[in-house]
């Protein structure tokens, strides 16, 4: 990487990073809400520990992956909201007509996503063992929930960048929150792909990548070092996040174009 | 007689605006996707995803309902579409007074409290819309129904209760705030009290903390007696519908002083 495009990034990034900090309103609800659900879940499954099968005697424990994800989930509305607003107030045209690159461009933006992924998983963690969640991997697997963690929400923000991109708008980027609330929703969410007696449920789960998103945090939470699992999990996160950022490159070129 | 002269134009009058705000609420709901869908789409990804994903749920030691894991959470998802029908037209009603549009509907009103009824007009058709799509799915996904069609009107008599309780409470919110930004604070009271009840398994099968804000919630007694209702074994009939009429008439003031508010800001 030469220094120049170091550089740009770095100034795209510092920038990326103030704005998130500097926004109590994309910070607050993307920690709050998620702990919300938490303790309501774990306190309203509780029960579902005496399934036959259930792999812990804990609730709190198999339901504190969730958390990570719906936080990933805001991430994809911050990230692409941020880039929505430089497009309608005109300061991606600004960019444009400087020297600076796409990929520094894409790349600075995604450090506010780093940073509050970074902050949520840090929190999310802390609350959950304070409340009794345990960790089965150790010290080291509470380093390795961050990095996919954060893994996890930066490649979700990257479709935010490229849904930014290509609709414009920053109510379009919003309207896609349903949207993938859907693939949380429709995952082994609330109890393992076991137990799961619904078959065309059961069939969905089996293919939604949230699943396994969901499946490589609780092994680090309840069985320990799972290299498969963690191996599958890091990989969706990857592979999420290249399409995420050939779609956001393409995308960020048909409208420099347009512009 | 000379006594209920000016009564009569004031009825008619709030009758007339109610329908024309009505109108043109509903008229933007049926043509504009960005509203109609959202609406339709959350209560069924909350079917879906509690009475598919938590079916096992069901079979959990203690967990005892006739009609069975689809019907248990049927119940909760119409009550809760209910609400967020109302908190839905909140956001409109906010939007319309950030935009201006809630201004001219208060110079060109007789009487101003038919804003408020149009509003909740409108809620309601959305929240039937929803009710009707929402029942067929389930319907169709092999609800069990055991109540009778009087228990299944009174089911849905509660969700009604809801609905206006809801959008009162949305209206209150939106005519003092006047901005979209007031969205948060009509929903996040919403979506509190509706998942601090028994939302996944009967109350005597919560313990801790959540039982103890679960038995003084009175959306608890609203869930017990739609679930008693659709399995046809009523219970709590009297105190649910006591609450229900309680938080309408409660957030009915709110709302009144609301638009006296709106009213006092010009």
């Amino acid at each position: 990487m030469s220094s120049s495009l170091r550089n740009q990034i770095g100034q795209l990034a510092h920038r990326s990073v103030l704005r998130t900090l500097r926004q109590p309103a994309q910070i607050v609800p993307a920690i709050v809400f998620p702990l919300f659900l938490l303790a309501v879940n774990a306190g309203g499954l509780k029960d579902a520990t005496n399934l036959p099968g259930f792999p812990t005697d804990s609730y709190l424990t198999f339901i504190l992956a969730v958390p990570f994800i719906q936080g990933a989930l805001f991430s994809v509305m911050n990230s692409g909201t941020d880039l929505a607003r430089d497009i309608e107030t005109g300061f991606l045209n600004r960019l444009a007509l400087t020297p600076l690159r796409g990929a520094a461009l894409l790349s600075g933006l995604l450090a506010g996503s780093l940073v509050l992924g970074i902050v949520q998983a840090v929190v999310y963690l802390s609350v959950g063992l304070i409340a009794g969640a345990e960790l089965a991997a150790g010290a080291g697997g509470a380093i390795v929930l961050v990095v996919l963690s954060v893994t996890i929400t930066v490649a979700f923000g990257t479709i935010g960048l490229f849904a930014a991109l290509r609709f414009g708008s920053g109510e379009a980027v919003q309207g896609l929150f349903p949207v993938f609330f859907v693939f949380l929703f429709l995952s082994a969410m609330a109890l393992p792909l076991d137990l799961l007696t619904t078959d065309w449920f059961h069939a969905i789960a089996s293919v939604n990548p949230v699943t396994y998103l969901l499946e490589a945090i609780r092994s680090l939470l309840i069985e320990g070092w799972e290299l498969d699992q963690l191996a599958l999990g890091f990989g969706i996160a990857a592979a999420v996040g290249v399409v995420g950022m050939t779609a956001a490159s393409s995308a960020l070129k048909t409208r420099l174009v347009r512009t | 007689m000379s006594a209920n002269r000016p009564a009569e134009p004031q009825v008619s009058s709030r009758i007339t605006v109610g329908r024309a705000v009505a109108w043109r609420s509903i008229h933007n709901f049926l043509t504009n996707p960005a509203f109609i869908v959202p609406s339709l789409l959350f209560p069924l990804f909350f079917f879906v995803s509690f009475a598919g994903g938590l079916a096992a749920i069901g079979e959990v030691p203690g967990f005892d309902f006739p009609s069975g894991y689809t019907a248990f959470q049927f119940v909760f998802v119409l009550l809760q579409s209910a609400a967020f029908g109302g908190v839905f037209t909140g956001f409109a009603m906010a939007r319309d007074f950030e935009t201006g549009f809630g201004r001219r509907y208060m110079l060109a009103a007789g009487h101003r409290s038919g804003i408020v009824l149009g509003y909740s007009l409108a809620a309601l058709f959305r929240a039937v819309v929803t009710w009707t799509v929402l029942t067929a799915v389930a319907l169709v996904a092999g609800m069990n129904v055991g109540g009778s069609a009087g228990e299944i009107v009174a089911l849905y008599a509660l969700a009604v209760l809801v609905n206006v309780a809801a959008t009162l409470w949305a209206a209150g919110v939106a005519l003092r705030v006047r901005s979209i930004q007031g969205g948060p604070l009509m929903q996040f009271p919403t979506f509190l009290i509706l998942f601090l009840a028994p939302v996944y398994v009967p109350l005597d099968l919560l313990s801790g903390w959540i039982h103890t804000i679960a038995s003084i919630n009175p959306i608890t007694a609203l869930l017990e007696a739609g679930r008693g209702f659709i399995s046809g074994d009523p219970v709590v009939v009297g105190l649910a519908f006591a609450i229900g009429i309680a938080l309408s008439l409660l957030f009915a003031t709110w709302a009144r002083g609301g638009l006296r508010s709106a009213e006092a800001a010009g």
